[in-house]
């Protein structure tokens, strides 16, 4: 059994192969520098005080025993803001996103979730800040509050915003509401659809609020020079998006912030917030020091940005041959205390993976008493499939109908005209069906007592601007520059594709990270953008180089540019053999030609390759304690090209993982007072090595027709499929159809209780 | 965590006595897997942390086969599944020190700690009653035992009192045709709460075929460790057989009084008490025989 194939069409001498990662050394032996690494002279350590209610109007403030207990420097609160100093005239249109993205970092006047920022202080040492943040004394009227999707959506539910109202396609709202936004897309006549329908079949699904769990904990060091340079060195997907996010809130010119990414412990979407930035800024302003924080498991968990939770109702009209002629969908996310959930891109993305006529998706954005969502890992996608995915499976079983085989008859392909009226181009998702049936494990015989499931993926991936710099040395090492923060190994697959572009080896270029003074504008790393927008650059930044090394060549020769060839990494005359140089001579020319080179290049590409996966999983569950063991899971997915097959590999495995935990365990459990129990990894079930299998993994090569290698974004699909597949592996194994996950061992029991077994 | 004083006494003498005039102010430090984490977490304080692990008396680790074994409460639990005459001679105990946490907080927790710490899901704690075993306790008035199903008196509250230190657990030697297991419930493979947790013990007859006698203790179902009693006597002299051990379990769960909580419910729980003492006693008769 092979556990990783790669089925490849095109082949090139550096892209595709599986070189050593630049980062690797310094990461295996310890010395790689992460945000908690920072240690400038005279730093403060900082501690956030914290609501410990999920609702509440905050009364009074008072820091003065904070302030007055001995190693203590500073206390802020919302008031050190320049928010609380600008009124609702001068703000105008700005005044509610100002006012969301201040009281984000320190509430004003109400906590709106448990763990929600409500002083900071700046002490000699982490322990002087613990024992003075208890000093701290603030007086709140405890409000109602709400932690559940539907609860907030209705006319009597808690307001958490009293001036909110329903953003309705584009109509306001006559009165408040925790519905921040409606969003609807339909194509064709859904009643037609359904009318023309031999089965209809329709369900609700919910889904949990899920942590991505990221390893290393948010953390910041934040130095106000007396200049007015702001310097942050902190843990982000996006240094850009920090320096624009503290500037803003700062109200300050974004040139005034240089944020210096440091290594990362994991984001997964997670860390593209900025939380403790803007608190450490202004203690730092305060004390003339530098700042530092660091949250703890349980403030990440409270007050950091999880996944929402979504409750979801599907409607599906099929033939009885399998053709699909109608869905119908409607999707409420809760976006927690700030409205921002991805309810638009889950009905977007609800029914991407087939081509249907007729359809509509309406999706419902929510604000609760919960910490503000943030992206993790295709964000609302993995929820409309857990639901459509579901249905799907039904609807093969009542046609007895094999599961691929109906997806492959509803597939969509190049040419399909999606529900948000996007045409589909070149995508993979029928080379990756018949990846998975031709697979020996979708092949294999089920043993007793083992159930089977399969799910599809989508994710649309995503371009946006990227900055890359290459300079030449004259060693022939070129220095590859750039803002995108490495989290998944873009450093080889970027040096990679700037390698092949060049025609030199991969160990003959360099990729560095650096800081938002020292680069063009970069967005963040997530939406599966980076190896393929910052790729381009990269590729762009490389044509830059080879056009300057033929222009030295020529100045060298005295010849016309015209005359030369740039060929594998040989600078060439076209028509004189005699004069050819290595790219590695020529570096060695440029000192005494007119010095180094370097080239740039800034994209924002429109050419992202949609992503597809499709899983295979096999489970077997205990009946006496409805505990599942996943024994077996193949995770295929189009890749276009995979530039470092490893890591690709890495990313379908991740996303598959991070799946199968929030398909069994993963869950935020409330209490009646709406608090979170289980802030920690202790109760917070996330899979250990010892609950999973190995995940096999396919690659597909579908070539994205908008690179020139033709490679698309891999990091987001293959969380996609796993909750769905895994929920009708269950039903394979035990009868029972699980809508809500997690799919713990209790609902398995409870599941089989009400199905009239013991 | 707020800052705290630190001693490390090396005589049982000292710890008490440090202990007596410390009161409620002191807490002891075996392990400090469940200490420090309560301490960092904010749900314990203690001005005071007396490490006991420097009194040669709660290191000790021994087995003989009139006395049985005398296992000091500060004995972390990777010596104990690793010392190849206890792990042979008492395998109903290796079950609970090798799933305790995991391999890193397995080199540092100790079943006395376990015991201490009182947690109604403490895994050591059904599986030591079920063993017959007895705290060692010393203290400001001389030494005294304590059965370990009389130990733990509420959520992490125990029996000893001002001054006292549990010093170790005796376990007697196994009799003739016996054998024991520990079984727990979590909904992973790994480094988590038990939602149950069943530990039992039977004496079997020379022919293998009939129960002598019989001990069950539950975890995680009440709030403190419970020794259903009733559920082992019912197997004292009947014939092993699946109805016999249906209706213990049966009684297991009716001494079963849990709560609904983040990790299970009341009817998960006592479903589950009633699986795990199946399938615990069907281990333990299997060892018992010989397999």
């Amino acid at each position: 059994m092979i556990s990783n194939q790669v089925l490849s069409e095109v082949e090139f001498n550096v892209v595709g192969k599986r070189p050593l990662r630049p980062d690797g050394v310094d990461k295996v032996t310890g010395r790689a520098q992460y945000g908690d690494d920072t240690n400038l002279t005279g730093t403060l350590r900082a501690k956030v005080l914290r609501s410990p209610h999920p609702h509440a109007r905050i009364k009074s403030i008072d820091t003065s025993k904070a302030e007055a207990f001995p190693g203590v420097r500073a206390v802020v609160t919302a008031k050190d803001l320049p928010f609380a100093s600008l009124s609702k005239d001068e703000l105008g249109g700005e005044y509610t996103a100002l006012k969301y993205a201040s009281d984000h970092m320190l509430a004003s006047d109400k906590a709106l979730f448990k763990g929600h920022p409500i002083a900071a202080l700046a002490a000699v040492n982490a322990h002087v800040a613990e024992s003075a943040l208890a000093l701290i004394q603030v007086e709140y009227e405890v409000l109602k509050p709400v932690v559940d999707v539907r609860e907030a959506m209705k006319d009597d539910a808690p307001l958490i915003h009293e001036d909110l109202r329903t953003n309705d396609m584009g109509e306001t709202g006559d009165k408040p509401s925790n519905i921040a936004t409606h969003m609807s897309y339909s194509t064709g006549d859904i009643d037609k659809g359904f009318a023309e329908a031999d089965l209809v079949m329709e369900n609700e699904y919910t889904t949990a609020t899920v942590h991505q769990g990221y390893i290393e904990p948010h953390n910041t060091t934040a130095f106000w020079n007396s200049d007015g340079q702001l310097n942050i060195w902190t843990s982000t997907q996006g240094s850009f998006q920090v320096r624009g996010t503290v500037a803003g809130v700062l109200r300050i010119p974004v040139s005034q912030v240089k944020v210096i990414p440091m290594e990362i412990g994991g984001g997964f979407g997670g860390k593209i917030t900025a939380y403790l930035d803007a608190i450490c800024a202004v203690l730092s302003k305060k004390t003339g020091a530098p700042v530092k924080a660091l949250m703890t498991r349980t403030e990440v968990f409270e007050a950091s940005g999880p996944a929402p939770a979504s409750w979801m109702r599907v409607k599906i009209g099929v033939k009885n041959n399998g053709k699909m002629t109608a869905v119908e969908a409607e999707i409420a996310m809760d976006a927690g205390a700030y409205p921002g959930s991805p309810a638009m891109q889950a009905i977007v993305c609800a029914f991407a993976c087939y081509d249907v006529e007729n359809g509509k998706v309406d999706g419902y954005d929510v604000v609760d008493n919960k910490p503000k969502t943030a992206a993790y890992r295709a964000p609302g996608s993995p929820q409309a499939a857990f639901a459509v995915e579901s249905l799907i499976d039904e609807i093969c079983g009542e046609l007895k109908m094999d599961p691929i085989d109906f997806r492959l008859l509803n597939a969509a392909k190049e040419g399909t005209r999606r529900i948000e009226g996007l045409v589909a181009r070149r995508i993979g998702l029928v080379e990756c069906l018949e990846a998975a049936r031709d697979h020996d494990h979708y092949k294999a015989k089920l043993d007793e007592g083992i159930g089977r499931g399969v799910a599809c993926g989508y994710w649309p991936n995503r371009g946006f601007q990227s900055s890359v710099v290459m300079t030449v040395n004259y060693d022939g090492v070129v220095s590859l520059i750039m803002g995108s923060v490495d989290i998944g190994g873009t450093r080889a697959s970027i040096a990679q594709q700037a390698a092949e572009t060049l025609g030199i080896a991969y160990e003959d270029v360099k990729p560095t990270v650096v800081d938002t003074d020292s680069i063009g504008y970069t967005f963040i790393t997530g939406g599966s953008r980076t190896a393929f927008a910052t790729g381009l650059a990269a590729i762009n930044a490389a044509e830059d180089v080879k056009s300057q090394m033929v222009s030295r060549a020529a100045k060298i020769w005295d010849t016309d540019e015209d005359d030369i060839e740039y060929v594998a990494g040989i600078v060439q005359h076209k028509s004189d053999e005699e004069l050819k140089f290595t790219f590695k001579d020529l570096a060695r020319q440029l000192a005494t030609t007119g010095g180094s080179i370097s080239g740039r290049a800034s994209v924002d590409p429109t050419g992202e390759g949609n992503g597809y996966a499709v899983h295979i999983v096999d489970v077997t569950v205990d009946p006496d304690t409805g505990k599942t063991d996943v024994t077996r899971f193949t995770a295929v997915q189009d890749a276009g090209k995979a530039v470092h097959p490893s890591y690709v590999e890495g990313q379908m495995q991740g996303g598959a993982v991070q799946g199968i935990g929030w398909a069994l365990n993963e869950e935020y459990f409330f209490d009646d007072s709406g608090k979170m129990m289980n802030p920690t990894f202790l109760d917070y079930r996330m899979p250990t090595s010892l609950d999973l299998p190995m995940i096999d993994t396919v690659i597909v090569e579908v070539a994205n027709p908008g690179h020139p290698y033709g490679v698309r974004g891999v990091g987001e699909a293959s969380i996609v499929p796993p909750m769905a597949a895994i929920g009708n592996a269950v039903h394979a194994a035990t009868g029972h159809r699980m809508r809500s996950l997690p799919i713990t061992p209790g609902r398995i029991l409870e599941a089989g209780w009400e199905n009239g077994r013991s | 965590m707020e800052p705290f004083d630190f001693v490390s006494p090396t005589t049982i003498e000292e710890a008490v006595k440090t202990l007596a005039s410390a009161g409620d102010q002191a807490r002891i430090l075996a392990g400090g897997t469940d200490l420090l984490v309560q301490m960092r977490a904010g749900r314990r304080t203690a001005p005071l942390v007396v490490d006991i692990k420097g009194i040669p008396e709660l290191n000790v680790l021994s087995y003989d086969a009139s006395k049985g074994l005398t296992l000091g409460a500060a004995v972390p639990c990777y010596k104990i599944y690793e010392d190849e005459t206890v792990a042979k001679v008492y395998p109903g105990l290796i079950d609970a020190a090798f799933l305790i946490g995991g391999i890193q907080i397995q080199g540092r927790a100790s079943i006395g700690g376990n015991i201490c710490n009182a947690a109604p899901s403490g895994d050591a704690i059904p599986a030591v009653i079920a063993l017959r075993g007895v705290c060692n306790v010393a203290g400001p008035n001389g030494t005294r035992e304590i059965l370990c199903e009389d130990f733990c008196t509420a959520p992490g509250q125990n029996a000893l009192k001002n001054g006292e230190i549990l010093v170790s657990i005796s376990i007697p030697a196994p009799q003739a045709n016996s054998g024991a297991n520990y079984l727990r419930f979590i909904p992973r493979n790994e480094m988590d709460i038990a939602v149950v947790g069943v530990g039992t013990s039977v004496q079997l007859d020379a022919s293998g075929q009939n129960f002598v006698s019989a001990r069950i203790a539950l975890a995680s179902v009440a709030p403190t460790p419970v020794f259903a009693t009733e559920a082992g006597d019912s197997l004292a002299g009947k014939a092993v057989s699946e109805e016999a051990i249906q209706q213990a379990s049966e009684l297991a769960m009716a001494a079963a009084k849990p709560i609904s909580d983040m990790r299970g419910t009341i009817r998960q729980r006592i479903h589950l008490i009633g699986v795990f003492t199946r399938r615990t006693l069907n281990i333990a008769i299997e060892r018992a025989r010989g397999g």
